[in-house]
């Protein structure tokens, strides 16, 4: 039973890693990945964000907007009604309202945390690996534990790349790069090599 | 450039109308689109059922094909025929846990199976029992990978199969959707003279002469783990858990009524 | 400010300011649903009618947005477009939309169009803010456009499935070159076209964070 979701948080850490196997959340990826503190930092918050929002959108989903979901209101009417063509709407909302909240509940409580992440809490909104995240969950249909497992580990492996990026970037600050690929362009190479490096995991199983 | 502030009421007047019109035009949309669409993923699924067949040309009368396909529901365990209402989806029930059952011996790691299935029969123009068609799903390197396998008459030998959805890696897993391979399994059988499950995939197939040709099926060069899953998930449905009590009876059916 | 000409808020994020390559946003998509120069094109325009609608309507709007839920607002009527180019593309292009699977919801949290929406389109008149989200688009897919016929013509051989270059397993000569299919060919290509954007346009170089200092000493003799 333990292993099913162990699996699933494996699977997502690195046979599937969010930033080298499906390129989500790639803007703040390459534009935040200078330093491994910051990195780090930004990773964390992902993650926390994450570990929250795919449980919270998949109540959503099957209590609100699935087919015949609206059973329990016992209004007739409602339990034919199919409304996840709303999904996209309200799961980035949640995640917008989500994100907001956070914020204000680690500006009240833990100053330090809020001051040190700065901008990342209201970038991590439209950061696509956040809703990606909600909406691979849609199309896998996991439960409610099994979102728990795939957002923790999908945020995990995403604050795994960045830091690793972070890492290389840092290393390469005295390399003698060509002019045109200084910056963004050698960013884009190393990140295909990791995505290269992480291919290996495929078909790990537990 | 928005310089000045907006009072409580104009604030919540604004949100107000944004959700108001945007919930309109997308509802509206959804609702105008929503025939389309079910007339779409059921023809995609009516035209990989009649390409896994091999019945499938390019502007056939779906309509007129789809009159001679029955469209079966058969318990499991049992193979028993039973009747399901229309909107019925196996792949839907097996998140149910009143319509399916885990697995113990689970080789296609697809963790549960419904209670019941379905199955599709094809008919030729004279009536007879033309392919059996079965749904099949398993995992593969990256992914589930679901298809069609059909048989030919005899329940044994296959007549096709056809996987429609997969997230294997292109060029290497994901040549299971490349007719070139799926050629490979055509006049392969199921089962030995037992009644055994022999049907393998296996790297290098079988030489022509060899008295299991018929039973192996080449595996992809470069892709050994979802060779390894179609292979786990052929044999898984094909067997006493899957549709074999199924094929089992079919073959009762079919011998009775020949006589 | 100056009012700018259209044609040069159209042209300008093609090569001088391409999203992609400078402004380091919308780079997501532009990978995952390159393997194929049908998705490709699909998702080009699909971003091509959300950017322009999107910026067009906040344009006209911009006034009477509260600046205490501009960012939801926006947010709002982006998915809301974004919603229906799904629903169109399932009715319409089934076997493709298939293929895109999650990509064209993710279309909502591409960081161009939330960029250009805050940026350009909240402080401009409509018809200017409409060239910008047309411009940034074509920039964009103009990006996509490069990777994605590499993509398919080096992975597999053939351009919107017409066979271009026989591969040696349908008994032709090309041996297709598997890691373009691949994820990090993407990177690869990407970095690629950076590089020479950046050999063209030299003002967009990067300046390295470091310089090694000459020697401050003579060399043995």
């Amino acid at each position: 039973m333990v292993e099913h979701y162990l699996s699933l948080v494996i699977r997502a850490v690195f046979v599937e890693n969010m930033a080298l196997a499906f390129f989500l959340g790639m803007c703040t990826f390459l534009a935040i990945s200078r330093r491994v503190d910051t990195a780090l930092k930004l990773g964390i918050a992902v993650m926390a964000v994450l570990t929250v929002t795919v449980p919270l959108n998949n109540l959503i989903l099957h209590n609100l907007l699935d087919e015949g979901a609206l059973a329990w209101t016992g209004i007739a009417q409602l339990q034919m009604l199919d409304l996840r063509f709303l999904g996209l709407l309200t799961y980035i909302g949640v995640i917008a309202a989500l994100t907001q909240i956070l914020e204000m509940i680690l500006d009240r409580y833990v100053p330090t945390l809020y001051n040190a992440l700065g901008i990342f809490l209201p970038l991590i909104t439209v950061n696509c690996a956040i809703l990606g995240a909600s909406l691979f969950m849609v199309e896998r249909h996991y439960d409610l534990a099994e979102s728990v497992a795939f957002g923790f580990g999908a945020g995990a492996g995403w604050a795994l790349a960045i830091a690793l990026l972070a890492g290389v970037r840092e290393k390469l600050k005295y390399s003698d790069v060509p002019d045109g690929l200084q910056g963004l362009g050698i960013t884009f190479i190393i990140v295909g090599l990791m995505s290269l490096g992480f291919m290996s995991f495929a078909g790990v199983q537990l | 450039m928005p310089t000045y502030e907006h009072s409580g009421w104009h604030i919540l007047l604004v949100a107000f109308l944004v959700c108001l019109v945007c919930g309109v035009v997308v509802s509206a949309t959804a609702v105008a689109l929503r025939p389309m669409q079910q007339e779409n993923r059921l023809r995609f699924r009516q035209v990989n059922i009649l390409q896994a067949a091999d019945l499938y040309r390019p502007g056939m009368e779906m309509q007129a094909a789809f009159e001679r396909i029955e469209r079966r529901f058969v318990e499991l365990e049992t193979g028993k025929q039973v009747a399901m209402p229309p909107e019925y989806d196996p792949w839907r029930a097996v998140r149910d846990p009143e319509l399916s059952r885990p697995l113990e011996e689970d080789p296609a790691h697809i963790r549960r199976v419904p209670r019941v299935a379905e199955v599709w029969l094809i008919q030729d123009e004279a009536g007879r029992l033309q392919r059996v068609v079965l749904p099949v799903r398993g995992l593969g390197a990256w992914s589930i990978m679901s298809g069609f396998i059909a048989l030919e008459p005899d329940l044994n030998t296959i007549a096709g199969i056809r996987f429609y959805d997969h997230g294997e890696t292109p060029g290497l897993g994901g040549e299971i959707e490349k007719p070139r391979w799926q050629r490979n399994w055509v006049g392969k059988k199921l089962f030995d003279e037992s009644g055994a499950v022999a049907i393998e995939v296996v790297k290098g197939g079988a030489a022509r002469d060899d008295p299991a040709f018929v039973h192996r099926v080449d595996a992809i060069s470069g892709a050994s783990i979802t060779s390894r899953g179609v292979h786990n998930l052929v044999r898984f449905w094909v067997g006493e858990a899957g549709y074999g009590p199924c094929l089992a009876r079919l073959r009762e059916e079919y011998r009775n009524s020949a006589r | 400010m100056a009012m700018e000409k259209a044609g040069e808020v159209l042209f300008r994020p093609i090569f001088d300011n391409n999203p992609i390559a400078l402004q380091i946003l919308g780079i997501c998509s532009a990978l995952a649903v390159t393997i194929k120069l049908s998705t490709t094109l699909t998702i080009i325009a699909a971003v091509l009618f959300v950017l322009a609608s999107a910026n067009f309507m906040i344009s006209i709007i911009r006034n009477l947005i509260p600046s205490s839920i501009r960012m939801i607002v926006q947010i709002t009527i982006i998915a809301s477009l974004v919603i229906v180019v799904d629903q169109v593309l399932q009715a319409y292009t089934y076997e493709i939309s298939r293929d895109l699977s999650i990509f064209v919801g993710l279309i909502i949290t591409n960081c161009i169009i939330m960029g250009r929406a805050e940026a350009y389109a909240m402080h401009n008149p409509p018809l200017l803010a409409t060239m910008d989200g047309l411009g940034n688009a074509l920039g964009y897919g103009l990006v996509l456009l490069f990777v994605g016929v590499f993509r398919e013509l080096f992975g597999a051989g053939t351009l919107l499935g017409i066979t271009i270059l026989p591969p040696v397993s349908d008994g032709g000569w090309y041996y297709t070159n598997g890691m373009m299919m691949l994820p990090p060919g993407a990177f690869f290509l990407i970095g690629g076209f950076i590089w020479l954007l950046r050999a063209w346009k030299t003002a967009q170089v990067e300046e390295p964070l470091f310089r090694l200092a000459p020697n401050s000493r003579p060399e043995a003799d």
